[in-house]
């Protein structure tokens, strides 16, 4: 009974780690794409992000300098991101995309109004864009960080299956077997014991009874007519 | 429940110099919250480190922003702070500024991707 439902354990958890373990090479090609991916979106960004600086550069150039009345009129973000969710073997990935609903706004229209407004447009465009790459390398780097854990943790399940779980029901198994097997043998020495005990009072049985009758033979036949003694009777 | 955990995360915070600073305001990622907290933090060199962390912890923390841009020369001056940040929201990403070139080496994901291709 119980030995049944162990080995359908052992089964389950054999399945279970051979499932766990596909998950975890799936996760683990994904996560490799992505390392790659981080690893050129990071080179890129560098250039990207020098080549905004030098266009802000030249709106200080023609400008001067726009920096406070940039911060002072930063009110409500026009540029937001917002994330959707991507099901890798069932893990949801976040993937950050910029916010189309707030739409580009018009909120630095004025700024530079009287002289380096195309700069300032330029630099602005330049901007977005780079801060659409930056989104986007966040969204590789959330992915990693989350896929880094998530294949850690199936790793480390993997592992407790296969060198604890998958043992112990194994030993389990092997004891109630052994214990089992002792069981049968205690079982047949019984029998046999019980077998030998019959015998025996078999055989005690068979030799009473042959006892009393070769007794009962050797018994002397009792001569009715010697024992009684009958006084003659004198008509 | 993830999804309701980064459904409402839509700022971009930054933490930079001015350059750095303007330029991504320029870009419309600037936000004044309803208890008047900028999402961004101009670091200059009268700035001191404390404010600079103090900040950090509170952008991560806040609960409406997604992602933190942080400038690489300002993220050295912290490196124990974030190397030890490991959350997936916000994701702290460092980025170079313009005095600054970009040193892949000192980043700390770009290590610890570094650490795993290594091999």
């Amino acid at each position: 009974m119980n030995l049944t439902t162990t080995k359908t354990r052992l089964k389950g958890a054999e399945t279970g780690h051979s499932l766990l373990k596909r998950k975890s090479e799936a996760l683990t090609t994904r996560f490799r794409a992505i390392v790659r991916k981080i690893e050129d979106a990071k080179l890129k960004m560098g250039k990207v992000m020098q080549n905004a600086s030098f266009s802000l550069a030249e709106v200080a150039y023609i400008t001067g300098d726009i920096s406070y009345q940039v911060r002072e009129s930063a009110k409500h973000a026009t540029f937001r991101v917002s994330a959707k969710q991507e099901n890798v073997s069932g893990v949801l990935l976040p993937a950050f995309e910029r916010d189309t609903r707030t739409g580009g706004g018009s909120q630095f229209e004025l700024t530079g109004l009287g002289r380096g407004g195309q700069q300032i447009q330029k630099a602005r465009a330049v901007y977005m864009t780079a801060v659409e790459m930056l989104v986007e390398l966040a969204s590789l780097q959330t992915a990693f960080v989350i896929l880094d854990e998530v294949i850690k943790l199936t790793n480390r399940r993997v592992n407790a299956i296969e060198y604890v779980i998958i043992p112990r029901i194994e030993n389990t198994i092997s004891y109630i077997n052994s214990e089992l097997d002792e069981q049968d043998r205690e079982e047949f020495y019984r029998l046999k014991k019980i077998q030998g005990k019959k015998k025996e009072r078999a055989a005690v049985a068979q030799r009473e009874t042959d006892a009393k009758a070769t007794a009962r033979r050797e018994m002397p036949v009792r001569d009715i007519l010697a024992e009684q003694v009958d006084e003659d009777i004198i008509f | 429940m993830a999804q309701a955990a980064h459904k409402d995360r839509t700022l971009i915070a930054a933490i930079g110099d001015e350059d750095t600073v303007t330029g991504l305001l320029l870009a419309g990622i600037g936000d004044i919250d309803s208890h008047q907290r900028p999402n961004f933090l101009v670091v200059d060199s009268k700035t001191t480190q404390a404010t600079i962390e103090e900040e950090f912890t509170s952008f991560t923390q806040r609960k409406d922003i997604a992602i933190i841009l942080i400038n690489q020369h300002i993220a050295d001056e912290m490196r124990g702070i974030l190397d030890e940040y490991s959350a997936a929201f916000p994701t702290v990403l460092e980025i170079p500024s313009k005095d600054h070139p970009y040193d892949p080496s000192k980043d700390s994901v770009l290590k610890r991707v570094q650490l795993l291709l290594g091999d």
